[in-house]
């Protein structure tokens, strides 16, 4: 394509309405950022940035609402997930028992390594039990490696509750309901 | 000070000329040059910051800065502490050689970029009298020969550069600051001459008195009143002799990754980048000198050689804030104007300066035969 150039006229080729367009364009910028304080930089560790809902984030493990680890060990997170983040140790066949009544087990040790968590989500998706969320905390830290790894406590305690969906409490009411009769539709 | 006096007073003409000569280079160069260098990069950068709706270096504080209770804070919120930690930086940072480089012209290189910058500086009359001595460097009769000599110089740094670092991006570099420079040399060059057929003579002293007082009482004798053309052109050149934008296509950072310094690292980049902060410094200076009356000021009799030490200060003081000004206004620019394309910058030297400045020059001459003839 050929571009046609507009003739300039002899004011515009002295230079001169640049100059002072660009003056003005400028001073504007100045002017509202030094005296306005409209600077538009967050400056990061002072003010942070508050992600919107439905950020992914980094993953944690969520409690049901009666405070319970939902995590049943199934392992399915820590096979689909990409980077091999996760890591889960099952309680074995002689361990301690799940928090939950209506469950089988639940890990003895659950940990993300955070560093090589990419964010992906599979996890989350994966989960049978909608025990692991994307959260949206994503500035994570540590002065070590090891700090980097988190273990089930932290991730259930910056997990906290998730009182979205409760599935078993549904499964359960709805079992329950099939008890009597006519059933319900 | 009666040590100081018999000492001085000891001491032959010629040894009083060399004391002070030396003690003028040491204060003016690592006094004055180089601070002001550091800090005209932090002004750059908070500018750019201002302008760009940004807030810039608010961070860099050292450890003593936690004791100063208000100031504190708020100088490191300033970024004054930031040329110091830029500094730092330059001579920590590994100095690395690259090994398909020209090494030694790599190595001479940015000492040839800095040098001359510097030395520009020597004529320049930086105050009146403090005491019984001449506030400039150099007091040469042909002042403005010397400078254009020197500065011209400069340009021998950069194109080495560029053929040492045997890149193609320092190459092109260091080709295209070659023609900016020498042609932007003729247009500033010819520019100045009407001020000098009007003063009627090279030393910049002179040109300084020449400007002392005022016309109708209260425009400034100042040449930039006189000769405005002759202004627009030097600013121009200058803007194109010191490798700034709009015209800092030697290192157009888009184009070419960094010019003629691509391939530099540490102290040797940071020699290239004070050598044209320098430059930048001088060419406002030779800008004060040349076109606003130096040191003088039109009123409370500033604009005569100072009889006491506090005049002499005050000397100093006004050509620092004029010489700033300009400094700003170098700054101020590079966010105003989108960079030129080379043949529009070579058209805008060749074909619309350098005529523009003889007809300045023919302009001029007639003007003063016209005159003289009455
Ligand atoms: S978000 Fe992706 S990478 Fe991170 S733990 Fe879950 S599956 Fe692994
Ligand atoms: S978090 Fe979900 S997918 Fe992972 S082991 Fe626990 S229940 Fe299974």
């Amino acid at each position: 394509m050929i571009v046609k150039r507009a003739k300039l006229s002899f004011w515009e080729r002295l230079y001169v309405p640049a100059l002072l367009g660009g003056l003005q364009v400028t001073w504007k910028h100045f002017r509202r950022t030094l005296f306005g304080g409209k600077a538009v930089t967050m400056e990061y560790p002072e003010q942070k940035w508050v992600v919107p809902e439905g950020y992914r984030g980094a993953p944690y493990l969520v409690r049901d609402q009666t405070g319970d680890t939902k995590c049943v060990s199934c392992q399915l997170c820590e096979f689909v997930c990409p980077p091999k983040a996760i890591k889960i140790i099952p309680p074995g066949p002689a361990g301690q028992p799940a928090d939950r009544a209506n469950a089988e087990k639940m890990p003895r040790e659950f940990e993300i390594n955070m560093l090589r968590c990419i964010f992906c989500g599979f996890c989350q998706e994966v989960c049978p039990e909608e025990a692991i969320f994307l959260q949206r905390d994503y500035s994570l830290t540590g002065l070590s490696r090891g700090e980097m790894i988190y273990d089930k406590e932290k991730l259930l305690a910056l997990g906290g509750t998730h009182a979205g969906v409760q599935k078993w409490k549904d499964k359960l009411d709805e079992a329950k309901e099939q008890e009597t009769f006519p059933v319900k539709g | 000070m009666d040590w100081i006096n018999n000492f001085v007073g000891g001491l032959t003409a010629g040894q009083q000329f060399a004391l002070f000569s030396l003690l003028k280079v040491v204060i003016v160069i690592f006094g004055a040059v180089l601070p002001i260098v550091a800090y005209a990069v932090l002004v750059e950068r908070k500018v750019s910051a201002f302008i760009q709706d940004r807030v810039g270096p608010n961070r860099s504080a050292p450890f003593f800065v936690k004791y100063l209770p208000v100031v504190g804070p708020f100088l490191v919120r300033l970024g004054i502490f930031q040329p110091l930690a830029d500094g730092l930086k330059f001579i920590l940072k590994e100095d690395f050689t690259p090994s398909h480089v020209r090494k030694v012209y790599f190595w001479i290189a940015p000492a040839i970029a800095m040098v001359p910058a510097m030395l520009a500086l020597a004529v320049i009359p930086f105050g009146s009298t403090l005491g019984n001595q001449k506030m400039v460097i150099a007091d040469l009769n042909v002042g403005i020969l010397y400078t254009f000599g020197i500065v011209s110089l400069g340009v021998y740094g950069l194109v080495l550069a560029g053929y040492a670092s045997n890149s193609k991006f320092s190459f092109l570099g260091g080709i295209r600051s070659s023609a900016q420079m020498i042609s932007y040399e003729i247009a500033m060059g010819m520019s100045v001459i009407p001020l000098f057929m009007l003063v009627g003579d090279l030393n910049l002293s002179k040109v300084i008195e020449y400007q002392a007082g005022t016309t109708l009482g209260f425009i400034p004798n100042w040449l930039v009143f006189k000769q405005p053309i002759a202004f627009v052109i030097f600013l121009v050149a200058a803007f194109a002799e010191t490798n700034r934008l709009p015209f800092d296509l030697p290192e157009a950072e888009t184009e070419l990754v960094g010019g003629y310094h691509t391939e530099y690292s540490s102290m040797k980049f940071a020699l290239f980048f004070l050598g044209e902060y320098t430059a930048m410094v001088a060419a406002s200076a030779m800008m004060v000198v040349l076109f606003f009356g130096g040191w003088t000021l039109p009123f409370a009799g500033l604009d005569h050689p100072a009889a006491t030490f506090i005049m002499g200060f005050a000397h100093i003081g006004i050509f620092v804030a004029k010489m700033l000004a300009l400094m700003v206004v170098f700054i101020w620019v590079r966010w105003m104007l989108p960079r030129f394309r080379y043949d529009q910058l070579m058209d805008l030297g060749w074909r619309r300066f350098v005529p523009l400045a003889l007809a300045n020059i023919v302009l001029t001459a007639v003007v003063l035969w016209a005159q003289n003839a009455k």
